[in-house]
């Protein structure tokens, strides 16, 4: 059965000014994949990443998500995207200055009617969802940076996105809780049927969430391979992705 | 030919065809710059090889490294083949991994512009920088329509800790500057009126100068270094923190969400400020009048009294209020406006107090003209 298009890049051209990082991108990502976009340092993993939530504008090409083209539809247009997207910022990005609670009700209070004890009440869930059952009033300087990863899920997940954007989620963390956070990632495609991108270059969690994924290589400038990262790591198309699958192996 | 550059005991032999650098003993601290120069030189077109020897046990340090690295380069420069096999395996192994480049650098921007260019560019900058600071006081009267018709995201509680910030926060710091300037306008004035035995005008002095323009002009600098700089620093590192991004993504207008609120309460707070300030300058100067010039208490304060006047009181509050709009704007764009790393941070906060105070005397001179115009 053919799965259904959610984000659609077309010939896409990543830089700042006459900088150009990436050119002539083109991939798909499907409704329901984790979906990751690798590749070495420098490379444009997070300026796509920028590019696809609608704060960098591309250079050339189109960004189609859910059909339609954030690189030049109207602002509104763009916002109503934004609103069923959630994304999670490598710091967790959360307000210092609102409890966690108050960080998830704010895109609540933004776009919904509910009244705020539901919101409340919603906040108290996704916080419970993502294992920070309880924290509700706590300031994210009172947490542990895992712990600022999860409440930045449940805020990204405050408005039930169709689409999450992880920008390096296991940058940071120890083992443990990176790998709980990947388990947390697969437990949330799997259940709510999310699509999720995320940008990384970590190789455990490469292999244990991805299921599609894309490899920007620095040098070219171009996506080198495409295709599930496990499948790449066994048939890899040149020796730059496999020193990358292999944490610099020659083979 | 035999080159042994001055106290170093690396010797430069060129045989024919062939250079070939070598040392004995140790090489520590040596001029390594001058050392590649000097093989440079002796690299001509005959030349086809340069080689290296050196003794397996003596002393090195990275400067040799350096010589080695930079003479290997100049060599491949002039297509010189080159042999390090007679190098100790450590020092082969160093060369070789410096020079093993995996990536060339990107071609970087040439910033070298003509005379016509660097007008050119100075124009575009400018051209930006007006545009930019445009768009953002239209954002913020938007904002504040939005404010005004119940329709904005901005949350009563940061508007509150805003208020309380540049409020009641501030008032002992602005109390004892004002205070001092009080005394010091008191002394300064109280040496040349003394002379004509008129220093019981030193009050009126203090009245009119601080409640005039000295009150609001010592509570503006105060707040561009205290408050200002704070709000460019707390919305700078919330740009470094990807907060403002979070924002932008979740569709919050971030002039409503962290611009108004602080704009709001200094605007609030400045004349309250300036009131005080007044009232602590007058003090300051009473202090002086009574203490040290020993004039009557109850003298003093009647020509002090007498000296007030609600005009020039109103345009002191009037300077509070636009000084207020001033700090709050130059802080928050410097913040908005901030890169994303932790110098451009500090960069956002002087670039905030300096704008602030600059505008703070650009827009005191405009005032002043104005109430010249209309006689107040």
């Amino acid at each position: 059965m053919k799965k259904e298009v959610q984000i659609d890049v077309k010939d896409l051209t990543v830089g700042y000014g006459d900088y150009v990082l990436l050119h002539d991108a083109n991939y798909q990502v499907n409704k329901g994949d984790i979906f990751i976009i690798m590749g070495g340092s420098g490379c444009g993993k997070s300026s796509m990443l920028r590019i696809l939530t609608g704060l960098l504008p591309p250079l050339k090409g189109q960004v189609i998500i859910s059909g339609v083209d954030i690189a030049s539809a109207p602002a509104k247009e763009v916002q109503k995207i934004r609103e069923k997207s959630g994304i999670l910022y490598q710091s967790g990005a959360l307000f210092s200055s609102m409890t966690l609670a108050e960080n998830i009700m704010l895109p609540l209070q933004q776009y919904s009617d509910y009244s705020p004890a539901t919101m409340r009440e919603l906040a108290a869930l996704k916080l419970a969802l993502v294992g920070l059952k309880g924290f509700d009033d706590f300031y994210p300087s009172e947490i542990s940076g895992g712990m600022k990863k999860r409440a930045g899920l449940a805020r990204a997940l405050a408005l039930d996105p169709q689409i999450v954007y992880f920008d390096e989620p296991s940058a940071g963390l120890d083992p443990i809780s990176s790998r709980n956070l990947d388990d947390l990632i697969i437990e949330l495609n799997r259940s709510l049927g999310t699509t999720i991108v995320v940008v990384t270059h970590e190789l455990a969690s490469i292999f244990a969430i991805g299921n599609n994924s894309i490899f920007l290589d620095a040098a070219t400038k171009t996506i080198m391979a495409r295709g599930d990262p496990k499948e790449l790591l066994k048939n890899p198309p040149n020796q730059a992705v496999y020193e990358f699958l292999t944490r610099g192996e020659k083979k | 030919m035999h080159n042994k550059p001055n106290n170093s005991p690396i010797k430069i032999i060129k045989n024919g065809a062939s250079v070939q650098v070598t040392w004995d003993g140790d090489v520590l601290n040596c001029d390594s710059d001058t050392i590649i120069k000097q093989i440079a030189a002796q690299m001509s077109n005959t030349v086809k090889q340069l080689g290296f020897a050196a003794p397996a046990h003596g002393q090195w340090d990275s400067s040799l490294l350096s010589v080695l690295f930079g003479a290997v380069q100049e060599a491949q420069r002039h297509n010189i083949a080159v042999d390090l096999t007679a190098l100790p395996q450590n020092l082969q192994d160093l060369v070789h991994l410096a020079l093993a480049v995996d990536r060339k650098p990107q071609h970087k921007e040439n910033m070298q512009f003509g005379f016509l260019g660097t007008i050119g560019a100075g124009t575009v900058k400018i051209w930006t920088a007006v545009n930019n600071v445009l768009g953002f006081i239209g954002e913020v009267f938007i904002s504040l329509l939005r404010f005004f018709s119940f329709r904005s995201v901005m949350r009563g509680i940061d508007f509150l800790a805003a208020l309380d910030d540049c409020g009641p926060k501030a008032l002992g710091i602005v109390a004892l500057i004002s205070f001092l300037v009080g005394l010091i306008l008191a002394f300064v004035g109280a040496v040349q009126l003394q002379t004509f035995g008129a220093q019981i005008y030193v009050a009126s002095l203090v009245t009119i100068g601080m409640c005039r323009i000295m009150g609001a002009i010592m509570v503006g600098i105060i707040m561009a270094g205290r408050t200002g700089s704070a709000y460019a620093a707390t919305i700078g590192t919330m740009q470094v923190n990807e907060e403002l991004d979070a924002l932008e993504t979740m569709g919050l207008p971030k002039v409503d969400f962290l611009v108004l609120p602080r704009l709001l309460a200094l605007v609030l707070a400045m004349p309250i400020l300036t009131m005080l300030a007044d009232f602590m300058g007058m003090i300051g100067g009473a202090f002086v009048g009574v203490f040290l010039l020993d004039l009557p208490y109850q003298e003093y304060w009647k020509y002090a009294i007498n000296a007030f006047n609600l005009k020039n009181f109103m345009v002191g509050i009037f300077h509070g209020f636009c000084f207020g709009f001033i700090i709050s704007m130059c802080g928050c764009y410097c913040g908005l406006t901030c890169g994303r790393n932790a110098d451009s941070v500090g960069v956002a906060t002087t670039r905030s107090v300096v704008n602030a105070v600059v505008w703070m005397i650009v827009i005191t001179g405009i005032i002043t003209v104005i109430c010249q115009e209309i006689g107040v």
